[in-house]
């Protein structure tokens, strides 16, 4: 075989590798939903988390509008502080409520964001005061049950 | 009284006998890596090998990852049915393919495919004496023979374990929305929820890279130290398929440890 044709083969089998992989990125990855917005920060703590994820999106009216992009633990307050990457292109009040809500009966966990109705808006590093944790399961259970056994 | 030694001194033998292997194994490796110079200098000899590795493996990478496919489809289908949830067959799939068997299955075949031909043909160098017939004419074999084919496996396996994996998708496509009647739209957009880029698909690519590196390796190793007999090289040959194969998987649990255990 002629050196050219080898050649033009093996460019063609690198080339298969590279359609193969842009395949998988956008078909079947999330490169799609991947975004580099500039984006800004906000904190919020949660008395109960559930299962957050890192990465989690942040929804408003089931619009994603930015990401989870950080979970610790403080321990002078003893609640979860949540960072939450915002995109700059969407702007919400001070006083947005944000919750945890889950996504079908058995699906992912995201956070919902509530807009409020104050003038000032939500800045860079800014905190969410009002927040609702994720619903546990077993808690919804006792407490269904200590209210059956009052009546 | 010797004969109760014999065994401890056989066990002795062969432990030692492993552990120099293994230490020629990685002095080949240090060798290879050190004289890959040439690989600059005359690109056209990794090209060919990339040819011979790459392109030759491409027809059987593609017709199993499909069947892969049509089967992960299948059997996948049967067991989310049970749960009601058909539609995250796609996620199903394309996860498996692209954080196992894409990886896995494509090394295996790999090994069979092109490691085999690998330590035949080197094998076979050094049995008809063209390897020493290279050191008399003040060519470096190493650097002439193994570095130009380990780079070639080193290129070639993470872009056939891409192309498998794209396949099998592809071939899950076809029995669950083709075949079975699964909702498109629901198929790709819970499998592109669940498939992360950077957790599954690039650390899919790193373990077929890592896979790429060792099965070559190990063919390469077992080539130039294959007895200079035909029944030399038929035994080294085996001992490829048996040692790749081991490695592979052994290697993929701890990748997989390491990867995917946060």
């Amino acid at each position: 075989m002629s050196r050219e044709r080898s050649d033009f083969l093996v460019g063609l089998f690198l080339l298969i590798g590279l359609i193969a992989l842009a395949f998988l990125a956008l078909r079947a990855g999330n490169l799609n939903s991947f975004s580099f917005a500039p984006t800004y920060t906000v904190q919020a703590s949660f008395d109960n988390l559930g299962g957050l994820k890192v990465r989690a999106p942040v929804k408003s009216s089931g619009v994603v509008v930015g990401r989870v992009s950080d979970i610790r633990f403080d321990n002078n307050e003893f609640r979860a502080v949540v960072s939450l990457n915002l995109e700059e292109g969407y702007v919400f009040p001070e006083d947005t409520s944000a919750s945890i809500l889950t996504s079908g009966l058995l699906g992912e966990q995201y956070i919902g964001l509530t807009p409020g109705g104050s003038d000032e808006n939500l800045t860079e590093n800014s905190r969410i005061l009002y927040t609702q944790s994720a619903v546990v399961l077993e808690e919804l259970i006792s407490k269904f049950l200590y209210n059956m056994g009052n009546d | 009284m010797n004969k109760l030694l014999s065994p401890i001194t056989a066990f002795g033998k062969h432990v030692r006998l492993s552990i120099s292997g293994l230490g020629a194994f990685f002095h080949l490796f240090l060798a290879i890596i050190t004289r890959s110079g040439i690989a600059f200098r005359r690109p056209g000899l990794i090209s060919q090998q990339v040819h011979f590795i790459g392109n030759h493996s491409l027809l059987i990478i593609t017709v199993s990852g499909l069947f892969v496919g049509f089967v992960l489809g299948l059997q996948g289908y049967y067991t989310l049915n049970r749960y009601g949830s058909e539609e995250a067959l796609g996620l199903l799939v394309a996860l498996s393919l692209t954080r196992e068997l894409g990886p896995v299955v494509t090394a295996l075949l790999f090994a069979g495919r092109a490691g085999t031909s690998l330590t035949a043909e080197i094998g076979l160098m050094r049995a008809g004496e063209q390897l020493a017939a290279m050191e008399v004419m003040a060519v470096d074999p190493v650097r002439r023979v193994l570095v130009p084919r380990f780079w070639g496996g080193f290129i070639s396996m993470p872009i056939l374990a891409t192309v498998f994996s794209a396949v099998g998708v592809i071939g899950g496509w076809i029995v669950g929305v083709l075949m079975i009647g699964i909702d498109p739209g629901s198929f790709w957009s819970q499998m592109q929820a669940g498939v992360d880029i950077f957790n599954d698909i690039l650390n899919g690519v790193i373990k077929s890279l890592v896979f790429g590196v060792v099965v070559t390796l190990i063919a390469l190793y077992m080539g130039w130290t294959a007895r200079a007999t035909p029944e030399g090289v038929s035994r080294a040959t085996t001992r490829t398929v048996v040692a790749s194969s081991l490695a592979v998987l052994g290697l993929d649990f701890l990748l997989t440890a390491l990867m995917f255990s946060n």
